[in-house]
């Protein structure tokens, strides 16, 4: 119990994003002490699932740590729980496995799935289409029901937006929520993939996928080889020309690649959050080298982009530099960012050749 | 308003009139000459001088950005003025035909049984060629439950008029929410076009809204006279040999029609039916033979203006119309209200 207390590694380090070393120091530690306290390993592969908790900040998990690990020492010592994970909502304690999650976010879903925590999912909400395993129903993540939502008596809930009461709701009735809002860096989307592992046993396979999510996608930019250094894009999330800049989560993905994207001057300040509604004769002037469109879902495709008045001269248009991006995959964070990767990394190779 | 002022005068004077047709010329080369694209406005007057037939001049214009001038920023303009144009008759004609200085496509549940119809367009086909007649349909539906409910329960009274029009728009409001949320795909569509926008327009747009906006214009155009009439009381109209009944539907959907078709192109833009009208109102009289003519002008020039503000205050981002029309409409409104207040 007061372990955590007196560590000086968990005292004078300070909250940074990448506490991984913390981390490694506490994985040693756990296995030590599961060693002295247990006899029997534990059957569950993620047994040292508990001490993940203090990815918190150091200066407010002290009281929360210490609190989490006093039952783990002492009572479900044979898969780890409980485990207290950080989320936009704050410190979550899951008392014990959930074998019955619900997803209302189709990223989460993705990353539920991906890191093996399928099997314990009973229930992910009408957009979760990916897996198609995924078991979907009708329930809404904009409008969810509350009742609904407790019909399928959950022990764990994961949303990505909370209208009104949903978090509060959920929390009366004894079911722990965790939401976790679109990602502004990949850096998030490691850590929401680690989190979801560690609250669901599975924080090993998380952290496998997530090394596997960035070693593709480094592999994936250096066969680029370059070929995106300085290339103009545009890309559009519909047809108003709503479009995302450098600065948000799929424009760091084409920064990556060295992308120039000509939305940037549209919000210098961010007051558009990174996603301006660009003016049309500015997007034709602009004429970036590659079109991508990450709303083939609402109807667009290369030939509507070229039927537009005015576009048909656009080089991306007349070269045929126009992307149809699965709207999903350029629409979630979760680990098929990699095909965003690949998708961008195509449209590349094409306008390099042609 | 719904007292004729014999003082007034009963026709558009050449004072007004030029005023009319001055801001809209004005403002419309304000448009050609304004954008994100980063034209100089010098090349933007020669490459216009150069589409003249039999003159020629070096404009020194790239293909790209000939195509921004002709085929984005110049039909954007044509149709900014045409729907604004319509919207402000559209509203007068409301006005008018309901005696009721408030009638307005959005607060007589025009707007919202319009959008109610654009969204099943949107939710069942998404097809964009369904949106003009779905917004007619439910922008129609809308207005006869209004007028009817109005007149079953309050007589004559115009508050009864709009409150009918209020209940008509949250129950219109209502269905739109529960289609919505059952569709939630096409959500962004169609909060996209409730904003109002006159993005990705095209000479196709504008062609297709002209023959709405000819025959709804020349219909709202012809009844000014009897909207003058219609003004002193039903049934004094009826005494002048006035049809009342059938005036009243023809002129309703007139101006149902144009505003479907112009909210099927533009979107939900608010407040040009009810601000413009009434500053005419308050400035050149009261008299629909003047209202109506100038509507047709001030509401061109008006939409126009809103739309150079939507694409250039925030460029190369762009604002939409509909937030641009009620921000700037609605002070400017109320400060030609309070200037006439006095003296009137």
């Amino acid at each position: 119990m007061s372990r955590m207390k007196t560590d000086p590694v968990a005292q004078g380090k300070p909250h940074t994003s990448s506490s991984s070393k913390t981390e490694d120091v506490f994985m040693k530690r756990t296995a030590l002490i599961a060693l002295l306290v247990m006899v029997v390993a534990a059957c569950s592969p993620s047994d040292t699932a508990a001490t993940t908790t203090t990815a918190n900040p150091a200066t407010t998990t002290t009281a929360q740590a210490t609190t989490t690990v006093v039952p783990a020492t002492t009572t479900t010592i044979d898969d780890g729980f409980p485990v207290t994970v950080e989320a936009d909502n704050g410190s979550v304690t899951i008392e014990a496995l959930p074998r019955a999650i619900i997803s209302l976010s189709s990223t989460a879903t993705e990353m539920l799935f991906e890191i093996g925590a399928g099997p314990q999912v009973v229930a992910v909400d009408d957009q979760s289409n990916y897996p198609t395993d995924a078991p979907m129903t009708d329930l809404s993540g904009f409008t969810p029901n509350l009742e609904a939502i407790l019909s399928f008596e959950p022990d764990l809930v994961v949303i990505t937006f909370d209208p009104g009461e949903l978090i509060a709701g959920l929390e009366t009735a004894g079911v722990p929520v965790l939401s976790y809002t679109a990602a502004f860096t990949i850096d998030d989307v490691y850590r929401q993939t680690k989190a979801l592992g560690t609250a669901t046993g599975n924080v090993e396979s998380a952290m496998e996928v997530n090394e596997t999510i960035q070693t593709d996608l480094e592999e994936i930019v250096d066969f680029s080889g370059g070929s995106g250094e300085g290339v103009t894009y545009y890309h559009e999330i519909d047809a108003l020309l709503y479009t995302a800049t450098s600065s948000t989560f799929f424009g760091q993905i084409y920064g990556l690649f060295g992308m120039v994207n000509i939305a940037d001057p549209a919000d210098e300040d961010g007051s558009a959050f990174g996603y301006p509604q660009l003016s049309e004769e500015y997007v034709v002037a602009s004429d970036p080298s590659i079109i991508f469109l990450a709303n083939v879902l609402y109807g667009e495709s290369s030939e509507t982009i070229a039927a537009r008045p005015g576009w048909g001269v656009m080089t991306a248009v007349t070269k045929g530099d126009i992307a149809e991006l699965d709207s999903d995959v350029a629409s979630r964070w979760g680990p098929r960012i990699v095909e965003f990767a690949q998708a961008i990394a195509g449209a590349l190779g094409q306008y390099r050749q042609g | 308003m719904a007292t004729p002022t014999v003082a007034r005068p009963s026709r558009p004077g050449w004072v007004s009139l030029t005023a009319g047709v001055v801001s809209v010329v004005v403002v419309g080369v304000a448009g050609l000459l304004l954008g994100a694209a980063g034209i100089a406005s010098s090349q933007v007057v020669r490459a216009l001088l150069d589409a003249l037939p039999f003159i020629e001049v070096d404009h020194g214009l790239t293909e790209i950005q000939l195509n921004v001038l002709f085929q984005i920023r110049a039909p954007r303009v044509v149709l900014g003025g045409m729907v604004g144009a319509i919207l402000a008759v559209g509203g007068a004609s409301y006005q008018g035909v309901f005696r009721n200085p408030l009638a307005d496509p959005y607060l007589l549940g025009v707007a919202a049984g319009a959008g109610l119809g654009a969204t099943v367009a949107f939710a069942v086909s998404g097809n964009a060629d369904l949106l003009a007649p779905f917004a007619f349909v439910g922008g129609m539906a809308a207005v006869a439950v209004t007028y009817s409910l109005g007149r079953s329960v309050g007589g004559r009274t115009t508050t009864s008029l709009i409150l009918a029009g209020v209940a008509v728009a949250a129950f219109a409001t209502a269905i739109q929410t529960f289609v919505l949320q059952r569709n939630s795909e096409t959500l962004r569509q169609v909060y996209s076009w409730i904003l109002g926008q006159l993005v990705t327009v095209g000479w196709s747009d504008v062609l297709g809204l002209l023959p709405y906006a000819l025959v709804a214009s020349g219909v709202m155009l012809a009844s000014r006279r009897i909207l003058d009439v219609l003004s002193i009381g039903d049934e004094e109209a009826a005494a002048l040999g006035v049809n009342v009944v059938r005036f009243r539907w023809v002129v309703v959907i007139a101006a149902t029609l144009a505003t479907a078709a112009a909210v099927s192109v533009s979107g939900l833009i608010g407040f040009v039916g009810i601000i413009v009208p009434h500053t005419i109102r308050l400035l050149f009289g009261v008299s629909y033979r003047v209202i109506v003519p100038l509507s047709l002008f001030f509401g061109a020039a008006f939409l126009m203006a809103a739309d150079i503000v939507a694409r250039t205050v925030v460029a190369p981002a762009e604002l939409p119309i509909g937030v641009v029309t009620a921000f700037f409409g609605a002070p400017f409104f109320v400060m030609v209200l309070r200037s006439m207040r006095g003296p009137g």
